[in-house]
């Protein structure tokens, strides 16, 4: 405000500490049980800080000897990256053409209004006969079936981002071209995509954060380490009987690195993504 | 170019979309609507058609008003507290101080830590013989002995509710601040000027701008929260005595724990239906709303 009130720019120092803190403190929780040895995380009372610390559970959980903690926990982040890569990329294959065509044409804007619609299905809904089909197609335990599967949630979003994208384009460019003799394809080679290119990779980077996250479908859908998500292993190992919290803790903050580093990198545009959405309503 | 080829070509353009589209969302909902009039099981037999038999003895079920009380009273609780803290770390976000752009970057991190990450670490925080917040609370003389916060039917909704508010109320703050900055600096002088107060000031200055983007977060929260299952299996699986029991998490038990592929078909839409009234009913708010801030 424009009063340089000492009392109310305090209060406003307070509050942002405040904030920080509720933010901050269960993620450095999360972290420091990682580094602490066992008998610290034990100890009543609690010692919050390691007397050393201790890596040694990175190394162990990203460790590749049969049969060990870490052969369960490296297959589910190698199953992770390829359903998230093998989806991200198939969802943005269908919403170029298909975002471009809504974007260029809007009397088809109906079909694709639908398919946003729905996002308000709850998973539970589609479960069942997906459960059935994948059971049929023997794709069940399979990260095909799953990436198959996990566009029923990004290929709805990337569209509508790539669509709003293609929007801000104007049309006029294209049909300079289009002029010029290039065909439609040729136009998009040329001209559409280079100018869409960071749309294409913010869209991209959405979809991963999406198929990373995704927790209900793998739970469902697959069985073993053939196919077990990084979501599904962390949940295991949270139920289960693990005796380290520690480890627990070292599969959360490794399975948290790569959507973090991704948020952060891709702040501005997650802002302005959400700014655009909310406020236009 | 013609208009219809311009149709055609559109069409054309569209079309892989919307075969898998119908492949992974159509035909699935209308198989689960099939399903729901039979008596088919998860594996093995297709079942025989029973009529409403499913929605009768599924609505009449003491399991499913409990259930809905539950998952009303988390989406009810968890999204209003969202909003409030929402709003109230954007209003601070807003303001000048150093470190601002930083704190705001920090908004970030709950937002993208996956989900199940968000459950597990809150089950260690709440852990029952070595979690933080029996060691904090006792250290600060709070508590006397160490409570198994997701154990006990009392305050297990809570403890979840809180890890929900935690990973989602940076979202709606981000959101809230973005429509903030979208205010006129002089509006808010002029009012000031005017001699109204800071209640005021909210009131009827700066709440009009927030009013349309706060709405479309209210109805995309409140359906993600009624739709919730995630945070809860990995927290309490429905548990302690089903006290933390989701629809989602009813439907899940019903058609995969018990295989009941038919009753759960019918579970599944009957909280579809609610979900999509729920969305109706706001989006018509949402427009209202939209249609009086202008």
């Amino acid at each position: 405000m424009e009063r340089k009130n000492p009392v109310f720019t305090a209060f406003i120092y307070v509050c942002a500490i405040l904030l920080a803190a509720v933010i901050l403190a269960p993620l450095a929780w999360l972290f420091v049980m990682s580094i602490s040895p066992a008998a610290d995380l034990a100890a009543k009372p609690l010692r919050w800080w390691p007397q050393m610390a201790d890596f040694s559970r990175y190394a162990q959980l990203l460790s590749t000897a049969e049969n060990s903690a870490g052969a369960a926990f490296t297959a589910s982040l190698r199953n992770s990256l390829e359903v998230a890569g093998m989806a991200t990329l198939a969802a943005i294959v269908l919403a170029v053409p298909a975002g471009w065509a809504v974007s260029r044409t809007p009397s088809v804007g109906w079909s694709l209004s639908m398919v946003i619609a729905t996002y308000m299905l709850p998973p539970v809904a589609l479960s069942v006969p997906l459960y059935m089909g994948l059971s049929y197609l023997g794709l069940l335990n399979n990260v095909f079936g799953l990436a198959l599967i996990y566009l029923t949630i990004l290929a709805p979003f990337t569209t509508w981002l790539m669509k709003s994208g293609f929007d801000s384009i104007p049309r006029e460019i294209e049909a300079a071209a289009m002029i010029d003799g290039a065909g439609l394809f040729q136009t998009w080679r040329i001209i559409t995509l280079p100018l869409a290119a960071p749309v294409v990779a913010t869209s991209a980077l959405f979809a991963v954060l999406l198929a990373w996250d995704e927790f209900f479908y793998a739970l469902l859908f697959t069985s073993d380490q053939r196919a077990k998500t990084l979501t599904v292993a962390i949940a295991d190992l949270a139920g289960g009987r693990v005796s380290d919290y520690g480890l627990i803790a070292t599969a959360g903050v490794l399975a948290a690195l790569p959507p973090v580093l991704i948020g952060l990198v891709m702040q501005r545009a997650l802002i302005s993504g959400l700014t655009s959405g909310g406020v236009k309503g | 170019m013609s208009g219809t080829w311009m149709t055609t070509r559109a069409w054309l353009l569209m079309l892989p979309l919307l075969v898998i589209m119908v492949a992974v969302i159509g035909w699935p909902l209308v198989d689960t609507v099939r399903l729901s009039f039979t008596n088919a099981q998860l594996v093995g037999t297709a079942g025989n058609f029973v009529g409403f038999d499913n929605y009768t003895k599924m609505l009449t079920s003491s399991n499913f008003t409990r259930t809905l009380a539950t998952t009303t009273w988390f989406a009810v609780i968890s999204v209003a507290a969202e909003m409030v803290l929402g709003v109230l770390a954007a209003l601070l976000l807003n303001q000048e101080f150093r470190g601002r752009a930083v704190l705001r970057g920090l908004m970030i991190l709950p937002w993208a830590l996956p989900t199940v990450v968000n459950a597990t670490l809150w089950r260690l925080i709440y852990n029952p013989e070595y979690g933080a917040l029996n060691a904090a609370l006792t250290q600060l003389n709070i508590i006397g002995d160490y409570r198994s916060w997701l154990g006990e039917p009392g305050t297990a909704l809570v403890a979840l509710i809180v890890a929900d508010c935690w990973k989602n109320f940076p979202l709606v703050a981000l959101i809230a601040l973005a429509a903030l900055q979208a205010v006129p600096r002089d509006i808010t002088a002029a009012a000031l000027v005017d001699g109204a107060g800071p209640f005021n000031r909210f009131r009827f200055v700066i709440l009009p701008y927030l009013a349309g983007p706060l709405m479309v977060a209210l109805v995309l929260r409140t359906i993600e929260a009624f739709k919730v299952f995630d945070i809860i299996w990995v927290m309490t699986r429905g548990g302690p005595a089903n006290s933390t029991r989701s629809l989602s998490i009813l439907v899940y038990q019903e058609a995969f724990s018990f295989q009941r592929a038919g009753s759960g078909a019918s579970l599944a839409l009957i909280v579809t239906l609610l979900v999509t009234v729920l969305a109706v009913a706001y989006a018509a708010l949402v427009k209202k709303t939209a249609g009086s801030a202008a």
